[in-house]
């Protein structure tokens, strides 16, 4: 500081006015550029976290209740079909439900964390388009508590990290239960425990197949569990 | 200098702008027949922990501090809250099916126990808000009872 202001030459001076001017414009860019990104993320950020969510959930709804007369849709999902073709037939709707469970199932067992949330989406729009008319006024009321339910377990099975994934899965066994036990179903299915879930509590699930493939604990413990009722 | 000071002003004006962008507050001065503390029983020192950890996102009335009205803030909070009231509101837990508050009492349990809810990013500025190992046993305890009552 001393030595500059004791003995400047002018051409000093002026590259120092130079140097100045330049350094403070970049900082003046830099700043105003950084305070213009941040405003512009969290303005977009916002709107686009509502846009992809709305997406995410929307996708399938559409198509499976306000667009219901499109036959088909992404990748093998039976439940638009379903609303077309089989209104009447109780039986087709609660095997789209029923499959999309298995589904899932299929995929904690498998440790598939992706796949599991496709088949969560799969359930709860299959759940969703669910048409209860054809039941009486009781069963309506149970039915729809049951679709209400089960349709968040699956809403929150399609976004979540896999251990949260078994733990609406787990909540899922009752309400299946409870909604084949009202709509029934052609299949043979195998009512199954595994006493070791969430901290001993236990956990029950559906399965086609009588052989224990654990889906709480997937590869870890897969053998875990016995049947407990086969239905049907 | 100039060029920073256009640029000050842009932001200003923006920042400024913003505000007049309107947003819903969630507020309301009516506690309905169906909030969870008129269904059930709960014990005061409870009430006091599920109000003022839990009711700022899950229920109809939020207390903000001033800096949550501002933007963009107060768009960031509203979306949050928006997203906790259709997971779970105590406000409207008499009108939830047995199932459905079976269900959610499930996972306030698993949330609780796991330090998933309150939200770090809520208890940040609410310190208060952050529920002690006691705290979040009672509350525990709590959710058991009416799981059970709910069973028989």
């Amino acid at each position: 500081m001393g030595d500059n202001t004791n003995m400047p030459t002018l051409g000093n001076q002026n590259e120092e006015l130079i140097l100045k001017s330049i350094t403070m414009k970049r900082t003046t860019v830099t700043l105003s550029t950084i305070a213009i990104a941040l405003l512009t993320i969290t303005v977009i950020s916002c709107k686009d976290g509502k846009k992809e969510t709305n997406d995410k959930e929307g996708a399938h709804m559409e198509m499976g209740t306000e667009e219901g007369h499109h036959h088909e849709s992404s990748a093998g999902e039976m439940d638009h079909g379903t609303m077309d073709h089989d209104m009447g037939s109780s039986d087709a709707q609660g095997t789209s439900v029923i499959d999309s469970y298995l589904q899932l199932k299929d995929a904690l067992v498998a440790d598939n964390k992706d796949e599991a949330a496709k088949s969560g989406q799969a359930l709860a729009s299959a759940l969703g388009s669910f048409d209860i008319s054809g039941y009486d006024e009781q069963q309506q009321k149970e039915l729809s508590d049951i679709i209400e339910v089960a349709k968040e377990h699956g809403e929150h099975i399609a976004k979540s990290d896999i251990g949260h994934q078994r733990e609406h899965f787990e909540g899922l066994g009752k309400d299946m239960v409870d909604f084949i036990a009202i709509t029934g179903t052609s299949k043979t299915l195998y009512q199954q425990f595994c006493p070791m879930y969430n901290n001993n509590q236990g956990g029950t699930w559906l399965s086609a197949s009588n052989e224990i493939q654990n889906p709480f604990f997937g590869s870890k413990m897969l053998t875990c569990g016995k049947v407990q009722k086969e239905i049907n | 200098m100039k060029v920073l000071k256009i640029i000050a002003l842009v932001v200003l004006l923006g920042f400024v702008g913003i505000q007049f962008v309107p947003t819903e507050p969630n507020l309301s001065d009516v506690v309905p027949d169906t909030d969870f503390m008129s269904v059930n029983q709960v014990a005061k020192d409870i009430e006091h922990d599920l109000r003022v950890s839990c009711y700022d996102c899950h229920s109809n009335n939020t207390q903000y501090p001033w800096y949550n009205k501002v933007q963009p803030i107060a768009w960031f909070l509203e979306e949050h809250i928006k997203e906790g009231k259709e997971e779970l509101n105590f406000n409207e837990w008499g009108d939830y099916s047995d199932r459905r508050k079976r269900s959610k009492l499930k996972s306030i349990a698993s949330q609780i126990e796991d330090d998933k809810m309150p939200l770090s990013s809520y208890t940040l500025i609410h310190k208060d808000a952050k529920l002690s190992v006691e705290e979040k046993e009672r509350i525990l305890t709590l959710v058991n009872d009416l799981m059970e009552e709910l069973d028989n």
